[in-house]
């Protein structure tokens, strides 16, 4: 199965032809935010005021980096456990948010929220974090720095592996890929 | 009695912490070798093949094999007849992780308070836990825990009527509930018996027996492994995707218990399952 190319931003056309199990490689800008900047973001879009950057058409990583070593774009930066931003997940889509990236199932107010706004949700090798960091070839904190590994950075990458996890169409590889391998 | 210097803690410290973060056992490796063989799914295949190459990334160019650097979990022989001079033991556990996580570029991971969460800023206090034993010598153990794979760990106080069903089905459920959060394939820890703290400590403990090593009692040995081959059958497989390597290996501590009780405690392990140790 040959890995479908992207690159942000990305419009209803672009999610509408992804499907649950889908390989993706994903070249050019994502933005990463975990637990701690997703409480203030979604608690600036509650009070109407604008975010750190303009979410239109674009994806977000959770993702907490160890610190990078000197000559290091960025240290190991695998996916974190994305069912912990299922409260705030449904409000990005909403703002205008196209996809995220994590590890893990997402849960069903999301995947309401998927197909609703036509977002995507992948999800990236949990623990290949080494792997994974040599793929992204830029990194710039663009907002909340004292928040330290949860900070919200641009990350430029190249060829980052992706697999599409849950679709805008209802599709859902935790369920399918259970149902599929399951024994008696 | 034995003198053995604070520092030399210290030091030992500050080495297994980057140590378990950068290279993984080759039990591990070999492992993953095999479920690469046998894996039915093809992505699981290829997020297997993943892990292997990112342990070798991390490995080579010594960077953390998972961003998620994890509480520090330290286990302690005490070997009665070891007296530790200069400071106390505790404190030089504690700096030893506070420089090996500053020095080793690994992730900050700990808030100094569960629900205000401000963090500590250096990865301490790690989770020390203490065994006094004969002899005059001291073994220190680490284990980085990742928090995604900790959060799937459950404990239960079952009744001793519920037996041997009741304690399988636990640790199936638990697994099946966990699906692919915890970083499958996993290390399932397997605490019976003792009191409600004791189970859920020879969970953790049972994740540092080597993988691909059977319990010493043959009961258990069985018991260890007809729960891998049912934990497979779930059909998670890596990552939570499909197939049939969701779990590399079960293992089992037991601990006399009370006649009320059986407590059983699951402690789930991701495939980054890093441990060190050091006898000094």
């Amino acid at each position: 199965m040959e890995a479908v190319k992207l690159s942000t931003p990305l419009g209803d056309s672009d999610i509408e032809k992804l499907h649950a199990g889908q390989k993706v490689m994903f070249n050019g800008y994502i933005y990463t935010a975990r637990d701690a900047a997703h409480k203030r973001m979604v608690e600036l879009i509650e009070r109407g005021e604008s975010l750190p950057f303009d979410p239109v058409g674009q994806v977000i990583y959770f993702v907490g980096p160890t610190p990078a070593k000197p000559g290091q774009v960025i240290g190991s930066a695998g996916p974190t456990t994305s069912g912990r931003m299922n409260k705030y997940s449904p409000v990005m889509l909403k703002a205008g948010l196209k996809g995220m990236i994590g590890k893990g199932e997402m849960g069903p107010e999301v995947a309401e929220a998927l197909k609703a706004n036509k977002g995507v949700y992948f999800v990236a090798t949990g623990g290949a974090a080494a792997l994974i960091a040599k793929r992204i070839t830029e990194s710039e904190v663009v907002a909340y720095e004292e928040l330290g590994p949860e900070a919200v950075r641009r990350l430029k990458v190249t060829d980052f592996p992706v697999i599409v996890a849950q679709d805008c169409h209802g599709g859902n590889i935790f369920i399918e890929g259970l149902e599929k391998y399951q024994r008696q | 009695m034995r003198n053995i210097e604070s520092s030399r803690i210290t030091a030992a410290l500050k080495e297994l912490c980057v140590n378990a973060n950068y290279f993984l056992g080759d039990d591990v490796v070999n492992s993953l070798k095999l479920a690469v063989e046998s894996e039915e799914s093809p992505l699981g295949r290829e997020i297997l093949g993943q892990i292997l190459e990112n342990s070798e990334i991390a490995k080579n160019e010594k960077m953390p094999l998972c961003q998620d650097t994890g509480l520090t979990a330290v286990f302690v022989e005490m070997g009665e007849d070891a007296h530790v001079e200069g400071g106390n033991i505790e404190q030089a556990i504690q700096e030893g992780i506070r420089q090996g996580y500053a020095e080793g570029y690994l992730r900050k991971s700990i808030v100094e308070d569960p629900l205000r969460r401000k963090n500590t800023g250096d990865n301490t206090p790690g989770v020390i836990s203490t065994m006094i034993v004969p002899g005059d010598k001291i073994k220190i153990t680490i284990l980085p825990k990742g928090g995604g794979s900790e959060n799937m760990s459950a404990i239960k106080m079952l009744k001793p009527s519920d037996g041997e069903d009741g304690v399988k089905n636990f640790i199936v459920e638990t697994i099946r509930i966990a699906g692919g959060n915890p970083c499958p394939p996993i290390i399932v820890g397997v605490g019976i018996g003792g009191s409600f703290d004791k189970c859920a400590y020879l969970a953790k403990k049972a994740l540092l027996r080597k993988v691909g090593s059977a319990h010493a009692d043959p009961y258990y040995a069985d018991m260890e492994k007809e729960l891998i081959e049912k934990i497979n059958n779930i059909g998670i497989g890596p990552q939570g995707l499909g197939g049939r390597t969701t779990a590399l290996a079960v293992h089992i501590e037991t601990h006399p218990c009370h006649i009320a009780s059986l407590p059983v405690a699951v402690n789930t392990q991701c495939h980054s399952a890093r441990h060190k140790e050091i006898v000094i």
